[in-house]
C-alpha cells in the first residue's frame, strides 16, 4: 500500500493540492479567498503535466553534444501557456473584486447575498449625454 | 502563400485583429469599435459560408498553422460539423452585431463602448477559435479566451448584481476549464499526441485503460459545466439576467452552442460512439440527464417572473434538446440535435433580441409589465410571437423541425417515452410563452403597467429604431424560412450525423 | 383516379389571407372599404372553390404539392369529395357570417373591427387549408394555425372573463393537438412512413393491433376540435365570443374542421377495413354515443341561449362520426351530409340568437316570451333551424338523420336507433319550448308588442342560411352525389 502510494507519489500531491483548491472554492465566504483557491486547483493540474513531462535520469531539453535522456519538454510549453491562462483569469477576477467591492461594500459572499438587488431604471443612467458625466464607479451603483 | 488557401485562419484573424485595432481606433472615435466590429462579424461570416461550401464541395478542409505538418502543429480542421457550427455562429454574431448599436450606447457607459466592442471582438475570436481547431490544445486556450471575455462582458450589465453572475460565472467557467486541462493531460499521458484526429486514431486500442476513462469523465463533466447541462446550470440564468442585452443574445444563441459542439466533438470524434457506448453506458446517462434539463428547464422557466432569465432556464431545456439528439445517437435524433443548434440559435437570438428590444425602448425586464405592448412595439412582438411558436414548435418553424427528428429518431431507438418528454416540454414551452402572449396583445397596459407608460411618456406606438428591428426580424424570419426549406440546412445537419455515427 | 395538377387549391387558400392585406390597409379609418373587401374575398373565395365541383364531379382528383419541407413531409393539397362537401360549406356560411358580423359588429360598435376581419380571414385560410390538405401534416399546420387565428377573435371582448373562456378555448384546444395529435402523426410516420391520407388507409398491416389501438386513441383525444366528451368543455368556454364568432366557430370552421379531422383519419389514415378488423370502430360508436345523449341532456339544463346551442352542437358533431364509425355505405353518406346540414341549421340558430341579442339584448332562454311577435323574420328562421336539427322532414336534418338510422341497421348496431331516437327527442325538448315561448307564450307587460328586428345585414343573412336549409332537403342531389364519390373511392379497389 505505502509502496502503491510513493511510486505515484507525484500524483498524490497533485490530487491532495486541488482537493485544497477546491475545498477554498467551495466553502470561504471571501471572494478573494476563493480566486486563491482557484489558484492553488489550476496550479495542482500545471504539477501534473510537469510531473509527467519526467523521463527517469531525463536533463533538461537542451540539444548539445552531451546530450542523453531529456525529459518531454511539450507539457512544459503547454503549462507556459496555462499559467498565461491562470494569471488573466486571475487579474479579471480581482477586477471584478474591486468592483464588487466598491458597489457592495463587501467582499465577503454570505454578506453580499443578503443585500437586496437595487434598481437603476434605465432612464436614470439616462442618455449618452448624462452618463459621460458619471465618472466613479459608484455613482452607477447608488445605494438604497 | 496566397490568400485563399490561408482562408480557414482568416476566420479567427480577423475578429482577433480588430479586437486589437477597437481600442486604437478607439481613440479618435467611439464609433469606430461597432464599425469594426460590424466589418469583422461580416467577413467572418462570409468566410464561413465559404469554407462550408468547399467543405461540401471537396470535403475536409485541413489547415496547418505556421505549416507545421500535423499531428505536431496544430491543425485547423473544417469538416461537415464545424463547417455548420461555424456558419450558425457566424450568422448569429453578424446578425446581433447589427443589433448592438443602440443597445450598447444605452446600455454601456460611453467611456467603456469601446473596451466593450474590443472584448466582444476577442469573444468572438475564442468562439470561431474553439470550432474551427483540431487541436485539443488549442480548444483549451480557445476556451479560456471565449470564457475569459465573456465573463468580462457579463459583468458590463448595469445592474451591480451583474459583477456577481460574472464572478460566479468565473468561478465554475475556471473550474470547468481546469477539468478539460486535465483531461487533455490524461490523454496526452497516454497516447503522446495532441492533435483531434490522431487521438481517434490512437484511443480505440487503450479503451479499456482507467487513465481514458478518467480523461473522458473530466471531459464530460468540464463540458457539462460550460454547457450548462442540468444540475450543471446554476452559473448561466444570472449571467444572462444581468448581462447587457447584446451579451445575453450572442451568448444564449452561441455561446452554449459551442459548449454542444464540444461535447458532440469530444464524444464521436476524439473518442468513438463504440467507445460511448460499449466501454460505459454514457450514453444512457446522458439521454437521463438531458430528458431531466428538458423538462425542469421548462417547468423552473414557468416560475419565472423576469423575461430574460425565464428565457434562460428555456435554453437550459433547449440544450437539453442538443444533449439528447447527442445521446440517442443515431442518424434521425442526431440530425435532429445538430439541427437544434441552428435552430435555437435562431429563435433564442429572436427572443433575446426582443428583449433587448424592449429594454431599450422601456427598460421593462418584469413579464408581469409588457402588458399592451403588442400595440406600442407591433413589429418587435411580432418576432416575440414568431419566436415563440417556434419554441413550442409549431409546423413550419424551425422548432417544429428539430422535435419532429428527435422524436423520430428516440422511436427508431426504441425510446418512446423520450417523445413524451418532449411533448411535455412542448406543451410547458406552450404554457410560458402563452401567458406572455396573452399579455403583450390582450391586455391594456393602464393598471399594472403604469410605470412602462410614464418611461414612454406616451401610449402609443414606440417601436425600436429600425437598427434594432431589423435584425430582430431577420432572425425571426429565418426561424420561418428554416422551417420551410427546412431540407437545406437538415441535409449538412444529416452528413454531419453521418460523419460522426462512423458512416464516412 | 385522374389527378390534375392545378394550384386552385393554393388560390382559394390564398384569396383570404391576401385580403388581409387591405383590411389591415384600410383599417377603423375606412370600414366601409375594409368591409367591401372581406366581402370580396369572401365571394371570390367561394367561385373558386365551386369551380372545382365539377372537376370532382368528374371523378378525377385534384392534387398541388406547394413545398417539400424535410423528406416525406410536405405541404401539399388535394381536391376530393369529401373535401368539397366542407369546402363548399365552410365557403358559402363564410360570405353569410361576414355580412352577419357587418351587421352585429357595427350595431353594437365594437371596437378594434380591423383586428376582427383581419383574424377572420386568417382563420378562414386555415379552415380551407384544412379541407385541402393532403397529408396529416399539411392538415396538422392549418388545424394550429387555425386554434391561433381564433384566439383573439374569442377573447375579442378582451374583458377577464373573455380571457379566461379564451385561455380554456387555446389550452384545450393546443394543449390536446400538441400533446396527442401530435404524437399520434408521429407515430404514425414513424410506422408508416407516409403521411398521406390513401383511401383504404395506411396503417393496415403495419403494426401490431395495441399499438393502432394506441394511436386511434391518441388521435381521438388530439382532436379536440371534435368536442367529444369528455374534452368538449372548451366549447361552451368559447361562448364569450361575439355571436359571429361562435356562428362561426360551430358552423364554418373549428368543430367542422374537428369532425373533418376525425372523418380523414378514420377513413384514410385507418382506412374502414382496418377500423372493423380491430373491432375498436364498435366501441367508439357507443362512446360516441355516449356524447349525443349526455350533451342532449346538458343542453336541455342550459338557459343561456348560446350555451344551450353550444352543447346542441357537441351532441350533434357527434352525429357525424358516428356516421362514419358505422363504416358502412349509408352511415358514412349520413355523416358526410350531415357536416354541411348541420352547419346551415346551427349557423342560422347563432345568427338569430346575436340577432335577439343586438335588437333587444336578451340572452336568456327565459326572456324570450313573445319573441315570435317583437322579430317575425328572426324567430320564424330559428324554428325552421331548430325543426331541421330536430330532424323533421321537409328539412334537411331529416336526411342525415334517416340515413344514419339505416346505416345503424344496416352495419347491425341496431341499439344506436334507440339512440338516435333519444336524441331527437331529447332535441325535440330543448328546441320546442323556445319557438314555443317564442310565438305562443305573451309579451312581458312592461314591454311593448312592436317589431323590433335586427339590421338589414343580420336578417338578410339569417334568412339566407334558413331557406338553405329547406333547400338542401329538396334538393341535395350535389352532397349526395359527393358522398357517392366518397364511398366509390372508399370501397373501389377491393
Amino acid at each position: 500500500m505505502i509502496e502503491f502510494i510513493l511510486a505515484k507519489y507525484n500524483y498524490w500531491i497533485y490530487i491532495v493540492l486541488m482537493m485544497i483548491g477546491f475545498y477554498a472554492i467551495i466553502v470561504k465566504e471571501n471572494l478573494i479567498k476563493k480566486i486563491i483557491g482557484i489558484n492553488i486547483f489550476q496550479t495542482a493540474v500545471f504539477l501534473f503535466y510537469i510531473s509527467i513531462a519526467k523521463v527517469k535520469g531525463g536533463t533538461a531539453p537542451i540539444i548539445w553534444e552531451k546530450a542523453g535522456p531529456y525529459d518531454n519538454p511539450l507539457p512544459h510549453v503547454l503549462i507556459l501557456t496555462g499559467i498565461v491562462v491562470s494569471v488573466s483569469t486571475t487579474a479579471v477576477a480581482l477586477a471584478l473584486i474591486i468592483k464588487i467591492y466598491k458597489a457592495y461594500g463587501s467582499i465577503e459572499e454570505d454578506k453580499i447575498l443578503e443585500m437586496k438587488e437595487e434598481t437603476v431604471p434605465l432612464s436614470i443612467k439616462g442618455s449618452k449625454k448624462n452618463s459621460e458625466h458619471l465618472t466613479s464607479d459608484s455613482m452607477l451603483y447608488t445605494d438604497e | 502563400m496566397n490568400l485563399v488557401s490561408n482562408i480557414p485562419v482568416l476566420v479567427i484573424i480577423i475578429p482577433l485583429f480588430s479586437a486589437i485595432l477597437i481600442p486604437v481606433f478607439g481613440r479618435i472615435s467611439r464609433s469606430f469599435g461597432w464599425y469594426i466590429s460590424l466589418f469583422a462579424t461580416f467577413f467572418s461570416f462570409i468566410i464561413s459560408i465559404s469554407l462550408l461550401n468547399t467543405v461540401l464541395t471537396t470535403g475536409k478542409i485541413s489547415y496547418r498553422l505556421g505549416g507545421w505538418e500535423p499531428p505536431w502543429g496544430i491543425e485547423y480542421l473544417v469538416d461537415y460539423l464545424n463547417g455548420y457550427v461555424l456558419v450558425v455562429v457566424g450568422l448569429i454574431a453578424f446578425i446581433v452585431t447589427v443589433f448592438a448599436k443602440k443597445s450598447v450606447e444605452k446600455e454601456i457607459d460611453a467611456d467603456k463602448i469601446t473596451p466593450f466592442y474590443s472584448v466582444y471582438m476577442l469573444f468572438i475570436t475564442g468562439l470561431m477559435g474553439i470550432i474551427i481547431t483540431g487541436d485539443i490544445f488549442n480548444l483549451y486556450v480557445f476556451i479560456e479566451i471565449a470564457s475569459l471575455s465573456s465573463y468580462a462582458l457579463v459583468a458590463m450589465g448595469r445592474k451591480r448584481a451583474a459583477l456577481m453572475a460574472s464572478y460566479n460565472y468565473l468561478i465554475l467557467g475556471t473550474i470547468a476549464a481546469t477539468f478539460i486541462l486535465l483531461g487533455i493531460g490524461y490523454l496526452y499521458m497516454v497516447t503522446g499526441t495532441l492533435n483531434m484526429a490522431d487521438l481517434s486514431r490512437r484511443l480505440p486500442a487503450l479503451y479499456n485503460s482507467k487513465v481514458v476513462l478518467t480523461a473522458f469523465a473530466f471531459f464530460t463533466v468540464g463540458i457539462s459545466l460550460k454547457l450548462a447541462l442540468f444540475p450543471l446550470h446554476i452559473w448561466m440564468p444570472n449571467a444572462y439576467t444581468f448581462s447587457p442585452s447584446v451579451v445575453s443574445a450572442i451568448m444564449a444563441s452561441t455561446a452554449t452552442k459551442y459548449g454542444a459542439y464540444i461535447l458532440i466533438r469530444i464524444m464521436f470524434s476524439v473518442f468513438t460512439l463504440d467507445f460511448d457506448i460499449r466501454v460505459i453506458p454514457f450514453n444512457e446517462i446522458l439521454v437521463f440527464l438531458s430528458s431531466v434539463a428538458i423538462i425542469a428547464g421548462s417547468v423552473i422557466a414557468l416560475a419565472q417572473t423576469n423575461l430574460r432569465r425565464m428565457l434562460a432556464y428555456s435554453s437550459v431545456g433547449q440544450i437539453g434538446y442538443i444533449v439528447l439528439g447527442a445521446a440517442i445517437a443515431n442518424q434521425l435524433a442526431m440530425t435532429g440535435g445538430l439541427i437544434h443548434i441552428l435552430n435555437h440559435a435562431l429563435m433564442k437570438g429572436t427572443l433575446f433580441l426582443v428583449a433587448g428590444s424592449i429594454l431599450y425602448m422601456t427598460g421593462i425586464e418584469e413579464i408581469s409589465d409588457l402588458n399592451g405592448m403588442g400595440r406600442k412595439m407591433p413589429l418587435t412582438m411580432a418576432a416575440f410571437t414568431i419566436g415563440a411558436l417556434s419554441m413550442i414548435g409549431f409546423p413550419l418553424t424551425v422548432g417544429f423541425v428539430s422535435k419532429w427528428y428527435l422524436a423520430l429518431g428516440a422511436l427508431d431507438a426504441g425510446m418512446w417515452p423520450l417523445v413524451l418528454v418532449i411533448i411535455i416540454s412542448s406543451l410547458l414551452t406552450a404554457v410560458y410563452f402563452g401567458r406572455i402572449i396573452e399579455r403583450i396583445y390582450f391586455r391594456d397596459s393602464i393598471g399594472a403597467g403604469e410605470d412602462s407608460n410614464q418611461i414612454i411618456g406616451q401610449s402609443g406606438q414606440s417601436e425600436a429604431p429600425m437598427s434594432m428591428v431589423l435584425p430582430t426580424l431577420i432572425l425571426a424570419g429565418l426561424c420561418i424560412v428554416f422551417g420551410i426549406a427546412a431540407f437545406f440546412p437538415v441535409s449538412i445537419a444529416a452528413k454531419a450525423a453521418n460523419m460522426l455515427l462512423g458512416g464516412g | 383516379m385522374e389527378i390534375i395538377e392545378t394550384a386552385m387549391p393554393i388560390y382559394a387558400i390564398a384569396v383570404s389571407l391576401l385580403a388581409i392585406i387591405p383590411i389591415g390597409l384600410s383599417g377603423e379609418r375606412n370600414p366601409n372599404l375594409r368591409e367591401s373587401w372581406t366581402i370580396t374575398a369572401a365571394i371570390l373565395k367561394f367561385i373558386i372553390i365551386v369551380s372545382m365541383i365539377p372537376i370532382v364531379l368528374d371523378g378525377k382528383v385534384i392534387e398541388y404539392s406547394l413545398i417539400t419541407v424535410l423528406p416525406g413531409i410536405d405541404v401539399k393539397f388535394r381536391v376530393d369529395a369529401l373535401s368539397l362537401v366542407f369546402a363548399v360549406t365552410a365557403s358559402f356560411l363564410w360570405i353569410v357570417t361576414s355580412i352577419f358580423s357587418i351587421g352585429y359588429m357595427r350595431a353594437l360598435k365594437e371596437h378594434s373591427q380591423t383586428r376582427y376581419f383581419a383574424f377572420f380571414a386568417a382563420a378562414m385560410a386555415a379552415t380551407i387549408g384544412v379541407a385541402f390538405s393532403a397529408n396529416l401534416f399539411t392538415l396538422f399546420l392549418f388545424y394550429e394555425a387555425i386554434t391561433i387565428c381564433t384566439f383573439p377573435l374569442v377573447a375579442h371582448n378582451e374583458t377577464p372573463d373573455a380571457i379566461k373562456g379564451a385561455r380554456r378555448y387555446i389550452i384545450y384546444l393546443l394543449g390536446t393537438s400538441l400533446a396527442f395529435q401530435l404524437f399520434a402523426i408521429i407515430l404514425t410516420y414513424n410506422i408508416a412512413g407516409t403521411l398521406e391520407f390513401a383511401n383504404h388507409g395506411i396503417l393496415a398491416g403495419k403494426a401490431s393491433d395495441l399499438m393502432l389501438i394506441i394511436i386511434f386513441i391518441l388521435f381521438i383525444a388530439g382532436i379536440t376540435k371534435a368536442a367529444l366528451m369528455p374534452l368538449h368543455s372548451w366549447l361552451p368556454a368559447a361562448m364569450v365570443a361575439p355571436t359571429p364568432v361562435s356562428a362561426f366557430l360551430h358552423a364554418v370552421a373549428v368543430v367542422n374542421v374537428g369532425v373533418f379531422t376525425v372523418l380523414k383519419v378514420l377513413l384514410y389514415i385507418f382506412g374502414t377495413g382496418l377500423l372493423y378488423r380491430l373491432g375498436i370502430s364498435t366501441v367508439f360508436i357507443y362512446f360516441v354515443s355516449f356524447t349525443i345523449i349526455v350533451a342532449s341532456i346538458i343542453a336541455l339544463r342550459q338557459d343561456n341561449l348560446k350555451r344551450m346551442l353550444a352543447y346542441s352542437t357537441v351532441s350533434q358533431l357527434s352525429y357525424i362520426i358516428l356516421g362514419a364509425s358505422l363504416l358502412g355505405r349509408n352511415g358514412i353518406t349520413g355523416g358526410i351530409i350531415h357536416i354541411a346540414i348541420h352547419s346551415f341549421a346551427k349557423i342560422t340558430l347563432f345568427f338569430a340568437a346575436g340577432a335577439i341579442y343586438v335588437a333587444n339584448h336578451k340572452t336568456m332562454i327565459s326572456e324570450l316570451n313573445g319573441m315570435g311577435r317583437k322579430m317575425p323574420f328572426t324567430m320564424t328562421a330559428f324554428a325552421i333551424a331548430s325543426l331541421s336539427i330536430i330532424g323533421i322532414p321537409p328539412l334537411s336534418g331529416f336526411l342525415s338523420k334517416w340515413y344514419l338510422m339505416i346505416g345503424s341497421i344496416e352495419s347491425g348496431h341496431a341499439p344506436i336507433l334507440i339512440v338516435l331516437v333519444a336524441s331527437t327527442l331529447l332535441n325535440a325538448s330543448y328546441f320546442l319550448p323556445v319557438v314555443y315561448a317564442a310565438f305562443f307564450k305573451k309579451l312581458p307587460s312592461d314591454e311593448k308588442s312592436e317589431i323590433r328586428e335586427a339590421p338589414a345585414f343580420m336578417i338578410i343573412p339569417i334568412m339566407v342560411t334558413a331557406v338553405g336549409t329547406l333547400l338542401l332537403f329538396f334538393a341535395p342531389s350535389l352532397l349526395l352525389d359527393l358522398a357517392g364519390i366518397v364511398l366509390g373511392n372508399l370501397t373501389g379497389g377491393y
